[in-house]
């Protein structure tokens, strides 16, 4: 058997590796956490991956983070946990300092100003892009009650001003009920 | 009392941000531009743009820097703290419930009528951003006053990565060199 001891340092190693590597967000760090603690290190099984997986992407917050306190909670409990959010926390919150430091300084040179304006419409047109895919997928799905909640939530959010919250809660309540719903229909 | 509304900002950032990614952005936007006024909207965008750049989640890079902004290093960790505290605390439930029962479908029902709103949701946050570019901080649309260079800049920039399918990165990247090669092109005219 190993020990706990060691699994919390390679743990912890791999997860500040992790996250200190990923661009592209959360999706992209849970694909390379299964190849590492499935593949790499027998510690977890397929199955179980992909269901842990699912807990992180069903949770509220960055999905970065609740892979890792999922797969450090399955791995040596709570230990497992704070030991893989700290882990996963260290190379943004280092990064970020720095620059949030320099950012003065940085937005106030005219070479960097133009750039960062330049980025701003392309951070725009990113942003317009995956909209765009994750609309299309709504619309294909062919759910008129889906249709409906993203025409309302936009048509809330863009136009009223209605705080993101409430939307969140009315969306979640929504979802309840169609289950509550659902579950009557099948008893008929 | 500013590391108390930091840690409640990015508590409700923790608990309501749904689906990864870009989900958390919308939420930011409201807590951090528009009640608190921790940051203007063109500084909300930089921050976004870095996130884009650097690794780890917007949400703990947002936390970072608006809580070194407000409060130094201090308001950085209680502002991260803030936003990882939900998640910790609902993460492991659901894996503890989870192994119990093995069943999900309330909780998947939720989400299914959760993912339209937050697609919507970032499709408005992208607005705001867009209209900074394109407008400026004034918040008023006034067509005289576009900054017409971006609203070019954006439709190359589409472009790449709907027809080429280019790396986001490597789009925003040439976006700024475009602006900076028109704005030295101007300079010398």
């Amino acid at each position: 058997m190993r020990s706990k001891k060691e699994v919390l340092i390679k743990l912890f190693i791999s997860t500040l590796y992790l996250s200190a590597f990923t661009f592209g967000g959360g999706y992209v760090i849970v694909t390379l956490m299964k190849k590492k603690f499935v593949d790499q290190y027998h510690w977890i099984e397929e199955n179980e991956m992909l269901d842990l997986v699912a807990i992180a992407q069903s949770s509220p917050g960055a999905i970065a983070v609740n892979g890792a306190i999922v797969v450090g909670y399955k791995l040596a409990g709570m230990v497992g946990a704070v030991t893989a959010i700290i882990a996963t926390i260290i190379p943004p919150f280092l990064i970020i300092s720095l620059i949030s430091v320099f950012y003065n300084a940085f937005r106030n040179s005219f070479l960097i100003s133009q750039l960062l304006e330049g980025m701003q419409a392309g951070v725009g047109a990113v942003i317009a892009s995956v909209v765009y895919e994750m609309a299309a997928g709504v619309v294909c799905g062919k759910n008129p009650v889906s249709i409906l909640i993203m025409a309302g939530a936009f048509a809330a959010t863009c136009f009223f001003g209605v705080n993101v919250v409430y939307v969140v809660l009315a969306c979640g309540l929504i979802g309840v009920v169609r289950t509550i719903i659902e579950r009557k229909g099948e008893k008929k | 009392m500013i590391y108390l509304q930091l840690l409640l900002s990015f508590l409700q950032i923790g608990l309501f941000s749904f689906g990864g990614g870009y989900a958390a952005m919308p939420l930011i936007q409201e807590q951090i531009v528009d009640i608190h006024g921790w940051l203007d909207m063109e500084q909300f965008t930089d921050l976004i743009t870095i996130s884009q750049m650097t690794p780890g989640p917007i949400a703990i890079n947002s936390a970072t820097f608006v809580g070194i902004r407000i409060a130094g290093i201090s308001g950085a960790l209680v502002a991260s703290a803030g936003c990882i505290l939900p998640s910790c605390v609902i993460v492991v439930l659901l894996a503890k419930l989870y192994l119990k029962y093995e069943n999900m479908d309330v909780l998947q029902s939720v989400l299914n009528s959760l993912r339209p709103a937050v697609v919507a949701m970032i499709a408005s946050a992208g607005i705001s951003i867009l209209v900074t570019a394109f407008w400026g901080n004034s918040a008023v649309i006034d067509l005289t006053k576009t900054n017409w260079s971006l609203v070019v800049i954006f439709l190359v920039s589409l472009v790449f990565l709907q027809k080429l399918k280019w790396n986001p990165v490597l789009v925003m990247v040439l976006a700024g060199v475009m602006k900076l090669a028109v704005a030295v092109i101007q300079g010398q005219g």
